[in-house]
């Protein structure tokens, strides 16, 4: 698992209301949540994304209601990662359920800025700053996760679990 | 060991045993529970799964509070989805129309959820419960769609945070301002992945609803769970919904991760200012500011102990001209009740909207949406930007009593000072 994309820097606590507002709550469709994404931080701010990008965030990412609808709108939107200081708990489970990969990294988060290009390495838990060259050391996923994320998400574990 | 009521709950639905906090436990679940926004996904998730039965008809509460009676089209088409699913699978708690109101008002009021429950919805607030001793807590769609097919989810335990209210309860201040408190203290991720556990002189006076009340915003300091060991007021509560429940409490000697006491004595009622639930101040601060709308209802504050706080502050005053005031009955059951003792008619007569039993405004979905530069004053639970409407908007949070007051100044006020 390895990406490289622009930074899209965003504040603390931001919530699932700011990633997906309410109103666009009537679908359960990828693409047109995805079209949303982060319409409640700033309306349009999802043109700004480019297929492969990151997320980047300060504390409490996801914070607020339990929508799933709001990883999968980042999926949506295209990025595949979140790199941010802290997560909320429902958006974390979510997130890995959703196959969108989280990485809580405390204060090293400062060392990227909104614009640069960031490498992810999820196996070797590194983030590399390619505009800058910081890197950043992340802690090993929790073995739950990793499973989760090794069997494709929580739809393909249950369903192995039925059969 | 000696186990926290999260502990303690969660080793009665595990075989593994808890011997500490971190701890990953596979746990049987007592009931799972999804609304009109988040079922379908998690129906969508479920069938994807290849599950062609739920694993319990009888323990599955499918409740379509959020955007009903159906908004628009869209919405409409996500409840017919979802009852029909629900009819497939012969889903007995089905609640739709004239006898469903907000499921977390609701579930309690029919006796689904009660103490020693270990409860998963695809719904932040389902920490609610955690007033009646449920470990309950909001999941994902997916992860209920799993407790729905297996009747089972994991958990990781978690650390306990104690918040110990002492003293007695100034008039005006109740179970809203004490949960604020604690949320302007240690802040919107205060809590994040802990459970944290009420006790105290203040507790114990608090009615079984307004612990609901606190319990319901433990997510907003970012918590699993909020919960309270079920006493002799829990049990005349549950066992008036038709239930036989037992007391429980944490075990003596138990760890707590931190402890934390606040002496509620002279206590001013308090409101949460834009855009975070964290920003809390005594409403003396920001009394004088101008309000466009008043919500009275939720998960958090929609139940016959809030409408009568509500009306005891309306009656024979009238609402400010030039802002509406809306008042939600959290459920059928709260609605009925209110009108046989009569506060239907004192809202009525003081110039509020009185409408259905439904989430509405609250996340912004309909029935009371702000427009740009407009600001409210709601007993709901979340405050952030864009929240009620436009991103333009701004909503402060507080208790019944308080909303009630700044319905009729027309600017927040402090109900003591009509």
């Amino acid at each position: 698992m390895s990406y490289t994309g622009t930074a899209h820097k965003v504040g603390e606590h931001i919530d699932t209301d700011a990633i997906i507002p309410a109103r666009f709550l009537v679908t359960t469709d990828t693409k047109k949540l995805g079209e949303n994404c982060m319409a409640g931080l700033e309306e349009g701010w999802v043109k700004r994304v480019k297929p492969g990008d990151v997320m980047v965030a300060g504390r409490n990412f996801g914070c607020g209601s339990s929508r799933e609808h709001a990883p999968i709108a980042i999926l949506g939107a295209g990025m595949p990662v979140v790199i941010a200081h802290s997560f909320a708990r429902i958006f974390y489970r979510n997130s890995f359920n959703m196959g969108l990969l989280l990485l809580e990294v405390g204060d090293e988060v400062d060392k990227i800025a909104d614009g640069d290009t960031v490498e992810v390495d999820a196996a070797k838990g590194l983030i590399t700053n390619r505009t800058t060259g910081a890197t950043i050391t992340c802690p090993p996923l929790p073995a739950s996760m990793r499973e989760l994320l090794d069997k494709g998400g929580l739809v393909p574990y249950v369903k192995e679990r039925l059969s | 060991m000696a186990h926290t009521l999260a502990q303690k709950i969660l080793q009665a639905h595990t075989d593994e045993a808890i011997t500490a906090a971190g701890r990953i436990v596979r746990c049987r679940v007592s009931l799972a529970l999804a609304n009109d926004i988040t079922a379908p996904l998690a129906i969508k998730s479920f069938r994807a799964m290849g599950a062609k039965k739920v694993f319990d008809r009888d323990k599955v509460a499918l409740v379509m509070d959020h955007f009903t009676p159906q908004k628009d089209i869209d919405s409409a088409q996500q409840v017919k989805l979802t009852r029909e699913f629900a009819r497939e699978m012969g889903i007995t708690h089905y609640y739709e129309g004239g006898d469903c109101g907000v499921e977390h008002a609701l579930l309690p009021e029919l006796g689904l959820v009660g103490p020693g429950d270990v409860v998963v919805g695809a719904d932040s607030h389902t920490c609610t419960y955690g007033g009646l001793g449920a470990f309950a807590t909001g999941l994902g769609s997916t992860d209920v769609a799993g407790a729905m097919a297996l009747g089972e989810t994991w958990f990781k335990v978690p650390p306990t945070i104690r918040a110990t209210f002492t003293g007695a309860l100034p008039k005006w201040v109740g179970a809203k301002d004490l949960i604020l408190r604690l949320i302007g203290e240690i802040g919107v991720d205060g809590a994040l992945y802990r459970a944290l556990e009420f006790d105290g002189a203040a507790i114990e006076a608090l009615s079984v609803e307004g612990r609901m009340t606190i319990a319901n915003m433990a997510i907003e300091a970012g918590g699993k769970v909020g919960l309270f060991a079920a006493d002799a007021k829990t049990l005349a509560y549950t066992a008036s919904r038709g239930r036989k429940d037992v007391a429980l409490a944490a075990d003596p000697g138990a760890t707590y991760e931190r402890e934390l006491t606040f002496d509620v004595s002279g206590m001013e009622p308090v409101v949460a200012c834009p855009h975070l639930p964290e920003n809390v101040k005594p409403v003396g601060e920001v009394k004088g500011v101008t309000l466009d709308q008043v919500v009275i209802g939720s998960c958090t504050n929609g139940r016959i102990s809030d409408m009568r706080e509500a009306a005891e502050v309306l009656k024979g005053r009238k609402v400010a001209k030039g802002v509406r005031c809306i008042v939600l009955p959290a459920t059928p059951g709260v609605w009925k009740e209110a009108l046989k003792e009569g506060l239907i008619e004192t809202f009525m007569e003081s110039g509020c909207i009185v409408g259905p039993a439904t989430c509405g405004p609250c996340l912004g979905g309909h029935m009371g949406i702000l427009a740009d530069g407009e600001r409210a004053i709601a007993t709901t639970n979340r405050n952030f930007r864009g929240r009620m409407g436009s991103l333009e908007s701004e909503v402060y949070l507080a208790s019944p009593a308080v909303a009630a007051a700044s319905a009729v100044a027309g600017v927040i006020a402090h109900p003591g000072s009509l």
